[in-house]
């Protein structure tokens, strides 16, 4: 199912599935995920450190002190995609998100050239799937956005993004937990808290596959959720 | 919680909780973590006759003053480190690589790291605390880990499990190594960059600049060319991974690296240079050079077993 193999510096490997990016290539990549991490669960797999998916593809990390690339290639040749089964649940999930936090939605408004009630509102109606989880601790990459507001990354990244803030680039929408530094377009904030340490063995709110759609809420209910 | 403990004076830059890091989490998001240096954190833990993955305090530059209130205690601290013990207001000159036996009422003042970033105090029995799924590595980003997940601050009360009996102290040697040419893999986006950068990359000196942390190392030097697509589809991140935004200037994901990426990536450091990469300071001068698989792991079995040599060689103070 994967397009090529090959390492990723000494320690890693990676599972590509190709170019493009759409649900039916990510939930394929979802597939290896949960057979690796199978695999390493039922002690098939030694020296497994982590498994990481993304839009279109599986990073696969080792400990080069017990294991080494050419046995997980050896192994990975070996998986038969057709008998993976994939039992997933995913949930919908409605966020509160304040428009009001303006970062980039000026810019935004220039480069596209569209007014900022518009991109609200093209924001507002999107039913976002959640692709994958990472960057930082249960930050979702979401899509699939309107073609209207597709935006490069900025330049520079920031150094500090505040927590909470959602951002746009491509067809894609992300919200970070934290904060933290990154590339992408601000376009509001949300109270939400997407990774919750209280809860050891379940901390990670949305899930790959998910999907999330957005609700506009003012300054004032922003502070009262993010207080509770 | 134990009884033993130590009090913060103070705190030290990125003072920090480490042991070798959190694994099978990365597609949640969480980033492994552990201690930048694992040579220094391995001699620490050995030198007070822990096991490999006990956790200890990490410190960056400017290290803690920790004075002993309750228990005895046996300590090491590695890497290249100035420090003083303090036992009843007379300062005695610490060596790094060695253990000493505190009593209480005594201080450990871990004044300045030399000509290097971070050092590590290890502990006989670890430190008392909590771990988050397995770990007790402290991702402040993120405040996971032990004490909420915060590096540590003045008048912290740092708890340790055992009330040490053996006074004896023991030594190794390790020697410092000052190269400043760092090898790499070719990145999975190698050929996104142009012949003229290429060359460039692996001629031209990179100058670590001051925005470096456990997470990045932001470098200043030739401009590489991207003559493909300065953006990509974000996946996964590997530790040294060598990225390129748009700007042109490389920044090498560390070990709180984020776990999923969307910059182009020229290169990765490999796992034999990594230790001696990150215990560069801002303001040094690096030089990549490209070598094979085949190669680095080779040349990292070499590394794991010279640091199972300095183990060895751990030898009781007369």
């Amino acid at each position: 199912m994967f397009k090529k193999l090959k390492n990723i510096g000494d320690c890693g490997i990676v599972c590509d599935f190709g170019e493009e990016v759409n649900q039916e290539i990510n939930t394929n990549v979802i597939k290896l995920f949960h057979h690796v991490k199978m695999e390493v669960l039922k002690g098939n797999l030694e020296g497994i450190l982590n498994y990481t998916p993304s839009y279109n593809k599986l990073i696969i990390n080792f400990d080069l002190e017990k294991i080494n690339s050419s046995k997980i290639l050896n192994f990975l040749k070996s998986v038969d995609f057709s008998k993976i089964s994939l039992s997933q649940r995913s949930k919908k999930w409605v966020i509160p998100i304040c428009y009001d936090f303006e970062m980039d939605l000026e810019n935004m408004s220039k480069t596209l050239k569209i007014n900022k009630e518009e991109i609200i509102n093209i924001h507002l109606n999107t039913i976002f799937f959640v692709y994958m989880i990472g960057f930082i601790p249960g930050h979702p990459f979401m899509g699939d956005l309107n073609s209207k507001l597709f935006l490069n990354r900025l330049k520079t990244p920031r150094v500090k993004i505040p927590p909470g803030s959602v951002g746009i680039v491509e067809k894609f929408c992300n919200i970070y937990p934290y904060e933290s530094p990154g590339g992408w377009n601000i376009i509001g904030r949300t109270p939400i808290k997407l990774f919750d340490t209280q809860k050891e063995t379940n901390p990670c709110l949305l899930s790959p596959g998910d999907t999330v759609t957005f609700k506009s809420i003012s300054k004032e209910e922003y502070k009262k959720l993010a207080n509770e | 919680m134990s009884n033993n403990f130590f009090k913060i004076l103070r705190p030290g830059i990125n003072t920090t909780f480490q042991d070798q890091g959190r694994f099978h989490m990365q597609h949640l998001g969480v980033t492994p973590g552990g201690c930048m240096d694992l040579k220094s954190f391995l001699i620490a833990n050995a030198l007070v006759g822990n096991s490999k993955n006990e956790g200890v305090l990490e410190f960056a530059y400017q290290g803690p003053l920790l004075k002993l209130i309750k228990g005895n205690a046996k300590i090491s601290i590695t890497g290249n480190v100035f420090f003083q013990i303090i036992k009843s207001n007379k300062k005695i000159d610490g060596e790094c690589n060695r253990s000493y036996f505190l009593e209480e009422e005594d201080e450990i003042d871990i004044l300045a790291t030399k000509e290097s970033t971070y050092g590590y105090m290890a502990i006989e029995g670890g430190f008392d605390v909590k771990p988050f799924c397995k770990s007790i590595s402290v991702l402040s980003r993120a405040a996971i880990g032990p004490n909420e997940g915060k590096k540590i601050k003045i008048n912290d009360k740092i708890n340790f499990k055992m009330n040490s009996k053996n006074k004896k102290s023991f030594s190794t040697k390790v020697k410092t190594n000052n190269n400043n040419i760092i090898r790499v893999l070719e990145g999975p986006q190698f050929d996104y960059f142009s012949k003229e950068s290429h060359k460039n990359f692996f001629s031209e000196e990179y100058k670590i600049s001051n925005l470096t942390d456990r997470m990045g190392m932001r470098l200043k030097g030739a401009v590489m060319k991207n003559i493909f697509n300065t953006n990509i589809r974000s996946e996964g991140i590997t530790k040294g991974a060598i990225q390129v935004p748009a700007d042109g200037q490389p920044i090498i994901l560390l070990t709180d690296y984020p776990t999923i990426g969307g910059y182009p990536k020229i290169a990765n450091v490999t796992s034999v240079d990594y230790n001696l990469l990150i215990q560069k300071t801002p303001g040094q001068k690096i030089l990549f050079k490209l070598i094979k698989l085949r190669e680095a792991e080779q040349l990292y079995k070499e590394h794991l077993n010279s640091i199972s040599e300095i183990i060895k060689n751990i030898k009781e103070i007369n």
